[in-house]
């Protein structure tokens, strides 16, 4: 079976007029960057690979994950995994409760509790399933909401934009745990970006998305 | 896709039917006892009997004037008096605190606020007995006609008491969507004074945005009755209370004219909105010729103290209104011309303690009911609108404010001719989907914006987490709507509990809830009694909204995230 994501001659329109054409295959452990202006449908293109385009959109093409189909798929059975520039932890569930609804079902409650307190430490957050998220600091969001994702066992990585809102320094780090997680599960990831910086440090190929018209 | 999508895409339809198909049954249902046709009672008379009936009831033409000018008057001044506190006022301290004072009154039933101000201004009343002997010299209460006042005067003011805070309300969310801070800001610094930039920048598009609440409040204006019964000219009354007395009367004939009279009641409320219309397009006029020119009219500016005058009165009004009913309830001894009762009493808490109680009982049912009601066909239709993008409150939401710009008494009497017609007994259940018809709009404008705003990524990224379209709905968007959907809940309640005309016609006086009962303690005339049911009402409708508040605040004391949503 072939393993990772492959976008088979990914066509989307607005409104009738043609936004992005993408034709592309990213293997295990692989980063394809996607960069441009913003406006360009860098994050349609995401939203068509989770299930979740917009009205007033429409794509052909077909999305294809570890062999499998699964541009019919609704978006809770694509088994895809995404990152947003903002954290987006549920607000009214704990730490430890925004990482058991990202694991999957199946296994009982200490098995379960284990797992979420073993993700915890796989960051260097020990002890903070009790915590609300409104009282972690950015950086400490962002793990949890990593962690949350890679819970979920998803089979491709997609992130929008995801450490655009975190300062310098933060920035380096957390790109930094979200490559290294992502190769340790040799997950392909599709990251789009307007900071070349983020492409640099992913080191895999880059297109360059323009305006359709130029 | 999902298990079940059938039966939420029909919940858009089935919340149409239960909003509008009761109004235009109704509207049917008046036509053929209007013409003169009323089977079910073996009548049948020449097609215009009924209207020819109606037209020579003695004083019917004052009946007719009095509906359009109290309706005129209690919109213009109600919407009057909002828009000069919004232009001199909005971000300033005192508006601030008017708007913490108006928004929980805006619960407050209408039969509560006309009971609260008939105990103020009557001869007899607070205001006369607070002046009184020192400065009027009155020993006993003076004779002059307040309530009741053949110009419908103080019917208006009660409208304006329950008017002024609905449309605050509803142009402060309006205001929301209206770039307002940054358009009175450029009309500043072109030279325009605070309240003539806010009415010439801001206002035309906040008017745009609450046309509809203002349509609202000009037909429940003109057609209210349970205000009207407490304050309104009575010889002779305004054509809504005359429709009710004939739909009241015991001779079945009377029945095909208060459905002629409710046909009448639509005719009349469509030209005074056509006649508003054409006003709004002569104020639009005026306004851009006024635009062209270039004034600045630095003369309007002192206006926002009338408006900040008249919104106060509003606020005090109310609270007086409930604070006099407090006191009469537990009176004892409470002789003119004295300030305070001499003495105080809990017996009429404790004789009526049963018959309130039992009262108190249905109407929260009723109200729960409808509300529940209401609360499952809105979240359907905001879910399908959001799966399947079968939206049913598109462009102008006119569809969600078309049974609100109905008169209840035009389509009430048709309602209830159909219903007897069909064999189908007054009752409980007719009453709860009467009611649903009324609270359903209300509920939906309350939910519709809170829930769209909600952050679909968050929807996004618990669909990639695995989770189907219904688990994202009960474990993530409807808990983190919790306040929402309470108030929503709120509202839905206050509006059922405050509902006359339809338990009063549906019910067919089996049905008793602190409404009609507070309404048919009044003409007998105890206040303490009258006083005791108001309060009542007042608090089944209030208590809801503390409840809203309160029950999100601590279930998610510990959830930082959801402090303000």
């Amino acid at each position: 079976m072939d393993k990772g994501l492959e976008l088979r001659d990914v066509r989307i329109e607005k409104d009738g007029s043609a936004l992005i054409a993408l034709d592309a295959r990213i293997g295990s452990g692989e980063v394809l960057t996607v960069m441009g202006p913003s406006g360009v449908g860098k994050s349609t293109l995401l939203s068509f690979i989770t299930g979740t385009l917009a009205p007033g959109f429409s794509a052909s093409g077909r999305v294809i994950l570890d062999g499998l189909d699964i541009t019919d798929l609704p978006a809770h059975r694509r088994r895809v995994g995404i990152l947003f520039q903002d954290d987006l932890l549920f607000p009214h569930l704990s730490v430890g409760q925004n990482l058991a609804f990202g694991l999957r079902a199946g296994g009982n409650r200490d098995a379960r509790q284990a797992k979420i307190e073993s993700a915890l430490a796989e960051v260097g957050l020990e002890g903070f399933a009790g915590r609300d998220p409104a009282t972690l600091s950015g950086g400490q969001k962002a793990r949890v909401s990593l962690m949350r994702m890679l819970l979920s066992e998803p089979c491709v990585l997609l992130l929008d934009e995801a450490f655009s809102r975190l300062d310098a320094v933060l920035r380096d780090q957390v790109r930094e745990m979200v490559f290294a997680r992502a190769r340790a599960r040799a997950l392909p990831i599709l990251m789009v970006t307007h900071d070349a910086e983020d492409a640099r440090a992913a080191g895999g190929q880059v297109v360059t998305l323009g305006p359709t018209s130029g | 896709m999902v298990r079940g999508k059938g039966l939420l895409r029909l919940v858009p339809a089935l919340t149409v039917l239960a909003m509008l198909g009761p109004v235009a049954a109704g509207l049917l249902g008046a036509l053929g006892p209007a013409l003169g046709h009323l089977p079910a009672a073996g009548l049948s008379a020449p097609p215009l009997t009924p209207l020819t009936a109606v037209l020579s009831t003695p004083g019917i033409d004052r009946s007719i004037r009095l509906s359009v000018t109290t309706g005129l008057a209690a919109t213009a001044l109600a919407l009057g008096t909002v828009t000069l506190l919004l232009a001199g006022w909005t971000g300033s301290r005192a508006f601030g605190l008017l708007q913490r004072a108006l928004s929980p009154l805006l619960a407050v039933p209408h039969a509560a606020a006309a009971f609260g101000l008939a105990f103020l201004i009557a001869p007899s009343g607070w205001l006369a007995r607070i002046v009184s002997p020192w400065a009027t010299g009155w020993q006993v209460p003076p004779d002059i006609l307040i309530l009741h006042d053949p110009w419908g005067a103080s019917l208006v003011a009660g409208l304006v008491t329950k008017e002024v805070p609905f449309l605050l309300l509803m142009s402060l969310a309006a205001l929301r969507q209206v770039d307002a801070a940054r358009s009175r800001a450029v009309a500043l610094s072109l030279g325009y004074g605070p309240v003539m930039g806010w009415i010439i920048g801001v206002f035309p598009r906040l008017y745009a945005q609450i046309r509809m609440p203002v349509y609202v409040v000009l037909t429940y204006a003109m057609s209210v009755v349970d205000m009207a019964l407490v304050l309104g000219p009575t010889t002779p009354p305004p054509l809504s209370v005359q429709i009710v007395t004939w739909m009241s009367a015991p001779a079945l004939e009377m029945r095909m004219q208060a459905a002629a009279g409710a046909l009448l009641q639509l005719a009349l409320v469509l030209a005074t909105l056509a006649l508003w219309w054409l006003g709004e397009r002569v104020v639009a006029r005026l306004g851009r010729r006024w635009v062209t020119a270039g004034r600045r009219a630095p003369a309007v500016e002192p206006l926002r103290w009338l408006g900040l005058a008249a919104a106060s009165i509003v606020a005090m009004t109310v609270l007086a209104g409930i604070a006099v009913m407090m006191l009469w309830s537990v009176a004892y001894v409470w002789r003119f011309p004295a300030a305070l009762p001499g003495a105080l009493s809990g017996a009429v808490w404790i004789r009526q303690g049963p018959v309130l109680s039992s009262t108190l009982a249905e109407t929260m049912w009723i109200a729960s009911a409808s509300t529940a009601m209401a609360l499952v066909l809105v979240l359907g239709c905001l879910e399908a609108e959001q799966r399947y993008r079968l939206r049913l409150s598109g462009r102008g939401l006119w569809l969600l404010y078309l049974p609100l710009v109905i008169p209840q008494t035009a389509f009430l009497p048709g309602l209830q001719a159909l219903l007897i017609d069909a064999g189908i007994g007054a009752g409980q259940i007719p009453v709860i989907l009467a009611h649903l018809v009324f609270v359903l709009p209300y509920v939906f404008l309350s939910l519709g914006d809170p829930y769209r705003a909600w952050d679909a990524r968050l929807g996004t990224i618990a669909a990639t987490l695995g989770a189907g379209p219904n688990r994202v709905l009960w474990r993530v968007r409807l808990p983190m709507l919790l306040g929402p959907v309470l108030t929503a809940a709120a509202v839905g309640l206050a509006v059922s509990v405050g509902q006359y005309l339809p338990t009063l016609l549906i019910g067919g006086g089996r049905v008793m809830t602190l409404t009609t009962e507070a309404l048919a303690l009044s003409s007998g005339g105890d206040r303490r009694v009258i006083a005791a049911f108001g309060l009542m009402q007042t608090l089944a409708a209030l208590l809801p909204f503390a409840l809203a508040i309160g029950v999100p605040a601590v279930v998610w004391r510990h959830r930082k995230g959801l402090a303000h949503g």
